[in-house]
């Protein structure tokens, strides 16, 4: 199977000969198909394919959500080999994922402030004092373009384009190593998609992060990622 | 010629436990015949209400101020009689989300003939303009009248709602979304079976937010922000050179003309303001955008207005 081409280092994420399938009433469905991808540690990639042809499922095994039936997920040159087994959560930390729908990835009994700091809450990284988790917020707020008041509201109450810009910040406020984003804007309209794809595109400029952004846009994985992988049929073409 | 659908001066609100929210706004626009009209803007503001509104189908804590008139018969005070008759002769819907408008316990067949059956034809008409129908968008009646909506992907249950426009003979087709949750191929087809009913000589309203379909459509553009329709012109211009600034900050956001997002963040439905309702994110704002709320003024000429004060007499002769 055909690569793309990384720089000859370890620090990528990489999912090699990854195949899947799942049981369903029609019988087995193969999902992927023997797939590998390589995410550089400061690249764009995009992951083009029709719908159904896999992309998801290979989204979900990249950010360790989901095992693998054969194949192994390389994080940093470690492959991850502890899937049922608590995950250390320092390696979870590194890879997170944004959802096609925020409204169904999101709590709806949390407000917007606890959605964003769950990660850190889970990590046991929140910060103790008040004034400190106000700051955190704060920044995050600002650099995904949410205003202070929504923090208070419950998701029901926000729109969809700015529960997804409080996914966004949820996904980076671990600083991830990598991102993934599944369909991160199909249901958005294009200022919100532009003003998501600049906010993940500043966090790039401050640090080191992957970016694998799952579409079926072409013309935006044209124009925002600096290579492309296709999906189709469970095999990747390019 | 008269136009066949004109609308002037409709206001929508809708009160709501957050309060007054105004959905749409002194909307304007007719559509002749054989014309099509794709409404674009952001979701929020106000396209799919349109569609709700010419059809009658809001909800009760609803108020609508203004007129519909559908070849000179004003539709928003018929008696709920014929505004039905007048549903499913005259005028087509294609609805937004088919997944939940396909009644999941009955199978496909049967929902089809209801609306053959209440455009007015013949059990034996209707599954032969059926079968030509679902034949359009790339369907077989024999394959899936047997079906339930369940067991179609979210692509073919959007062709299945887009076949009902080819049955029966309305004058006014609406699509809301018609797009949604299908390929990049599935689009161009859609492209092409609107542009064939158009060429029938009926006129079609096209609501959608993806701005690429808007513009494969080929027809005039209406742009909604916050309530407003801000602009009206035909695709080629307004793709080509938008007078509205929140047309152009739309274009510019899209990924192959740089991505630059529009600053700030729509305005809440609840609380507009009573000057441009763009004026808080627009780039080249005057004092003046704060203190009114511009009507629309002609750009060029009766196709092309646009609601800014850039277009204004007063600002065109400095």
């Amino acid at each position: 199977m055909a690569t793309i081409t990384a720089p000859a280092v370890f620090c990528m994420l990489k999912a090699n000969g990854i195949s899947k399938r799942y049981w369903t009433r029609k019988g087995w469905v193969t999902a992927l198909d023997n797939v590998s991808l390589c995410l550089p540690e400061t690249g764009r990639v995009a992951l083009l394919g029709p719908s159904g042809s896999g992309k998801s499922t290979l989204g979900k095994i990249l950010s360790l959500l989901l095992r693998p039936d054969s194949g192994t997920v390389v994080l940093d040159g470690a492959p991850v080999l502890r899937w049922r087994t608590k995950t250390p959560p320092a390696l979870r930390r590194q890879v997170q994922l944004v959802w096609q729908s925020p409204r169904l990835a999101v709590d709806p009994r949390m407000r917007i402030k606890q959605i964003i700091l769950e990660p850190m809450a889970v990590q046991n990284l929140v910060p103790v004092k008040r004034a400190e988790r106000a700051t955190v917020l704060g920044r995050w707020t600002e650099r995904v373009g949410l205003t202070d008041e929504l923090l208070d509201r419950y998701p029901h109450e926000i729109s969809e384009g700015q529960l997804q810009r409080a996914c966004l910040a949820r996904a980076l406020i671990v600083q991830p190593r990598y991102l993934i984003c599944d369909e991160l804007s199909s249901m958005l309209d294009v200022s919100t998609q532009a003003s998501l794809l600049a906010a993940i595109r500043s966090e790039q400029d401050r640090r080191k992060m992957g970016v694998l952004l799952i579409t079926h846009d072409r013309i935006l994985a044209m124009h925002w990622c600096d290579s492309i992988a296709t999906l189709s049929l469970s095999r990747i073409l390019i | 010629m008269a136009p066949l659908l004109q609308v002037s001066g409709l206001s929508v609100r809708f009160r709501t436990p957050y309060g007054i929210v105004r959905a749409l706004s002194d909307v304007q626009l007719t559509i002749h015949s054989g014309e099509l009209l794709v409404v674009v803007g952001e979701s929020g503001s106000g396209k799919t209400v349109l569609a709700d509104t010419i059809f009658r189908l809001l909800p009760l804590n609803s108020e609508v101020r203004g007129s519909v008139r559908l070849d000179g018969k004003e539709l928003l005070t018929l008696s709920p009689d014929a505004m039905r008759s007048v549903r499913s002769r005259s005028l087509a819907l294609i609805p937004q989300s088919p997944g939940t408008a396909l009644n999941p316990v009955r199978r496909i067949g049967t929902l089809l003939l209801e609306v053959a059956r209440a455009r007015g034809l013949s059990a034996k008409e209707g599954e032969e303009g059926l079968a030509r129908g679902l034949d359009e968008v790339g369907l077989g009646w024999d394959s899936i009248s047997r079906m339930y909506a369940h067991q179609l992907s979210g692509g073919m249950q959007q062709r299945v709602v887009n076949a009902l426009a080819f049955v029966g003979t309305p004058d006014l087709v609406i699509a809301d979304e018609p797009t949604s949750g299908l390929e990049d191929d599935l689009v161009d087809a859609t492209v092409a079976q609107l542009k064939r009913i158009r060429g029938r000589g009926a006129a079609i309203l096209v609501i959608t937010h993806d701005l690429r379909f808007a513009q494969k459509l080929d027809g005039q553009i209406g742009l909604m922000y916050a309530s407003y329709l801000v602009e009206s012109a035909p695709s080629g211009i307004f793709f080509a050179l938008p007078a509205h600034p929140y047309g152009r900050g739309l274009l510019q956001a899209l990924p192959e003309h740089g991505g630059i997002p529009i600053p700030g963040s729509p305005v809440e439905l609840t609380a507009l303001p009573s000057c441009c309702v763009f004026a808080e994110r627009c780039s080249v704002r005057k004092p003046r955008c704060f203190r009114e709320s511009p009507p629309m003024y002609p750009v060029d000429g009766d196709n092309h207005r646009a609601r800014c004060v850039l277009y204004a007499e007063s600002e065109r002769n400095q």
